[in-house]
């Protein structure tokens, strides 16, 4: 029988996180790429309540609240950007962002 | 004493006709111009001889006894005020003062009598000389005014007004010398006379300050006075010796001395009558006149002394020995002017201030005899000057042919006539004064004598005889001349024989009036002088000679002989001078003739050195070549410095602007901009402006940080 440690919980949000960044730093949809930065912040509240838990005090998840509260603001803020470039560019692909290239 | 106290008249009535003349001449006739400017000499010559007359009275009163009388008119220059004082060489203060002021002493009276006659009876030769020229009224104003010049020079009281007559007589000399203006080389002459003239009136006017500085004082009486009180103590002063040389100066360029006596012989281009009044008997012995006058500054400079006595003896000789080749019977004339003049600076210079001053006396009357006598001949020659086209004139013009025999005469020194008495005078008293020089100069004076017999009598009988060697025209119109040109030829004849006898010489039993009649003048000199003289001969050890009137016979027998010698060689060579003659010293040594005909090539020695006329190819020599080689150095090469400089400037310039636009603006500026655009070009290429490149970048950054956190 598997014995469900510490250290799975920190695997798992080690993973959410990689994937989290591998999402941003790959997919061609704004709105994906959104939805990927959500995951890291996800992830790392993983992460912060399983230290919690170890350790006992409640510091992980009052931290953890906290992350919720911003990811909460960052994402209506990057939805706000999401509409503005929509607005512009008539697409949500990420590549189109590049006035900046020589 | 109306005449003595009224003596500023003399000079006045012929300024009074030369006013006439420039205002009113033109319209006058030619009776009237005569009648006015004969009349005011006429005059000025009766004023002068009872101002004469009045002074020989006054001088011999026992108050005025031996005193010069002087009349002072106004102050001319210099005030009360104080502001023309200055410092003389003591330190004291003297005011600076120059008077209208007339002085006549014994030396001034024979200079007024002679200069007044002379002038009348030239005046009235010119009368009928001048009478058919144009410019009649010209000539006699000019005449006037040198009379005018001439008096106020003789009888001046200071040196500053004397300079005043003297610059007035130098005027008038350029005047006449170039009446004939229509002639370029009457005007040459004219102008070399002034010229030459100036450049001893700068040595006169450098003599009147240096007295002005030692005396304090201009006037002849105080300037006389000083020296004569202080002669011990002055005795060879520089300063003094400096001041005589200066004013000697001057007496070189107006009496015509080496080296400044060329004006004369060109200044023959004027009419006769100027030859005979001015460089004859008046202009020219104002020279003579200026030094007497300084005697007592002369004798304290004994060094001065010696200068006057030897330039004098060297242009007696140098111009005798020109004259004897002269073709001109004018340059002859002229010549022998310069060489008489001579004579009289050679007495001066020797001490022998009355005996100068007898020698001018005579000379004054037989010059200005020949010279009127020459023009005589010239103008029944109808104009002809050449010696070489007369001849056999003697009884186709007597009474010319005979006065002019009477002055020759005079001139060589025969025995009764003038110039035997005076020149003998002269070399008698060079003979006899202490010291080896002075022999020297007597044997120049004797061999001048000579020489002067010689070219005189030459003079005579190739004008006067031999055989004709005019053209016929010419011949034809030989004529005596009016009796206004030969009175005068008579008067001044007689003069010629007797004014010699004033001077009869005590060894020959005569008083010497003369000489005594100058002694105010100049006995205290000649005291001083025989006391220097004889200081200088104990001193050296030699035995004082005693010097009796044997000597002085012997002498005289010497100087009768020479003029014979002299008579004799020219009547045997020019006697029977017929066409194509030939002249003596041609044929013995040619070489010799060439250079006394071109006058010692001096004329064109000063060319060379002073005047510029001559070039060597297009550079000119002399003086005025150092100018122009200087003002082409200057230009060429100074200038080309300076120009070089001004181009190497801009050469730097533009280099400097060059290395500025090029090295430092494209290297220094520029360069480290086209590395960086060069170096940015790879740079360039990772930006894509892609978001999730910088994501990406973001990340690889941060698992350095992890890593290095781990593993360190």
């Amino acid at each position: 029988m598997l014995h469900i440690t510490t250290l799975h919980y920190l695997v798992l949000g080690a993973a959410l996180f990689l994937l989290g960044v591998i999402g941003v730093l790959t997919r061609r949809n704004v709105v994906i790429v959104l939805m990927s930065i959500e995951l890291i912040l996800n992830a790392v509240n993983l992460n912060l309540v399983a230290f919690s838990r170890i350790w006992g005090g409640l510091h992980g998840q009052v931290f953890a609240i906290f992350v919720i509260t911003d990811a909460a603001a960052e994402a209506a803020v990057g939805l706000g950007i999401l509409i503005a470039f929509f607005r512009n560019k008539e697409t949500v692909n990420i590549d189109e962002v590049n006035l900046l290239k020589w | 004493m109306f005449f003595l106290t009224h003596i500023w008249l003399i000079p006045l009535l012929p300024a009074f006709g030369a006013a006439i003349m420039l205002f009113f001449g033109r319209k006058l006739q030619k009776a009237t111009v005569s009648a006015v400017c004969v009349g005011t000499i006429v005059l000025a010559f009766l004023m002068a001889c009872g101002a004469v007359w009045q002074y020989s009275a006054w001088s011999s009163t026992p108050e005025n006894f031996h005193k010069p009388y002087q009349t002072i008119l106004y102050t001319w220059l210099g005030t009360d005020t104080g502001h023309m004082n200055y410092a003389t060489h003591e330190g004291s203060q003297a005011a600076f003062q120059a008077d209208a002021g007339f002085l006549l002493d014994p030396l001034s009276s024979i200079w007024l009598l002679f200069v007044t006659g002379v002038g009348m009876l030239i005046h009235i030769y010119s009368t009928g000389y001048m009478a058919h020229e144009s410019g009649y009224y010209r000539f006699f104003g000019y005449l006037n005014l040198f009379m005018f010049s001439m008096l106020t020079l003789i009888l001046a009281n200071n040196y500053v007004l004397m300079f005043v007559g003297w610059e007035g007589v130098g005027l008038c000399s350029y005047l006449l010398i170039g009446f004939y203006f229509h002639r370029k080389s009457a005007t040459d002459a004219g102008n070399k006379a002034f010229i030459v003239n100036r450049i001893g009136d700068a040595g006169f006017l450098l003599g009147m300050f240096f007295i002005a500085w030692i005396f304090g004082s201009l006037r002849f009486v105080d300037v006389t006075m000083l020296a004569r009180h202080n002669a011990a103590a002055w005795m060879g002063n520089p300063y003094i010796t400096a001041a005589t040389l200066l004013l000697f100066v001057g007496a070189c360029g107006k009496s015509a001395q080496l080296p400044l006596y060329i004006w004369l012989p060109d200044a023959m281009e004027g009419p006769t009558p100027v030859s005979a009044l001015i460089h004859a008997a008046t202009m020219v012995t104002a020279g003579v006149y200026m030094v007497a006058r300084s005697n007592a500054l002369f004798v304290l400079a004994p060094k001065s002394m010696l200068v006057v006595a030897i330039v004098g003896a060297l242009t007696a000789i140098f111009a005798a020995s020109i004259a004897l080749v002269q073709n001109d019977i004018k340059r002859v004339l002229a010549y022998s002017t310069v060489s008489q003049l001579g004579y009289m600076f050679l007495a001066l210079g020797v001490g022998a201030f009355a005996a100068g001053v007898f020698h001018v006396f005579t000379h004054a009357f037989f010059k200005a005899l020949l010279f009127l006598g020459a023009g005589s001949v010239i103008h029944s020659m109808s104009g002809e000057q050449d010696m070489r086209n007369m001849g056999d004139l003697g009884h186709r013009i007597p009474t010319t042919h005979r006065t002019m025999f009477i002055a020759t005469l005079a001139i060589a020194g025969i025995f009764p006539f003038a110039g035997f008495f005076s020149k003998d005078a002269i070399l008698w008293e060079t003979w006899s004064r202490e010291g080896g020089a002075y022999r020297f100069l007597w044997y120049i004076g004797y061999a001048t004598a000579l020489m002067t017999a010689f070219y005189m009598f030459r003079l005579m009988y190739l004008t006067f005889h031999g055989r004709p060697r005019m053209s016929h025209e010419v011949e034809h119109h030989i004529h005596e001349s009016p009796i206004s040109m030969t009175a005068p030829l008579v008067a001044l004849a007689l003069c010629a024989i007797v004014a010699g006898w004033l001077g009869w010489p005590h060894s020959l039993g005569g008083s010497d009036r003369f000489t005594t009649f100058l002694e105010p003048v100049f006995a205290p000199e000649s005291q001083v002088l025989t006391e220097e003289g004889r200081a200088g001969q104990l001193a050296a050890g030699a035995k004082e000679e005693e010097h009796n009137t044997g000597t002085e016979w012997l002498l005289m027998g010497l100087s009768l002989a020479a003029a014979g010698a002299g008579w004799g060689m020219a009547w045997k060579n020019y006697r029977h001078a017929d066409k194509g003659y030939t002249e003596p010293i041609a044929a013995a040594a040619p070489p010799v003739y060439d250079t006394l005909l071109h006058k010692y090539y001096v004329d064109e020695a000063y060319d060379t050195v002073f005047t510029g006329r001559r070039k060597l190819g297009d550079v000119r020599l002399g003086v005025l070549g150092l100018g122009e080689a200087s003002s082409w150095a200057d230009s060429h090469v100074i200038d080309a410095v300076v120009n070089d400089v001004g181009w190497i400037t801009r050469l730097t310039a533009t280099i400097s602007s060059w290395w500025d636009k090029w090295i430092i603006d494209g290297i220094g500026v520029n360069g480290p901009a086209i590395l960086a655009r060069m170096l940015s070009y790879p740079a360039r290429l990772f930006e894509w402006g892609l978001v999730q490149w910088y994501a990406l970048v973001m990340t690889a950054g941060l698992v350095g940080f992890v890593f290095y956190y781990v593993y360190h």
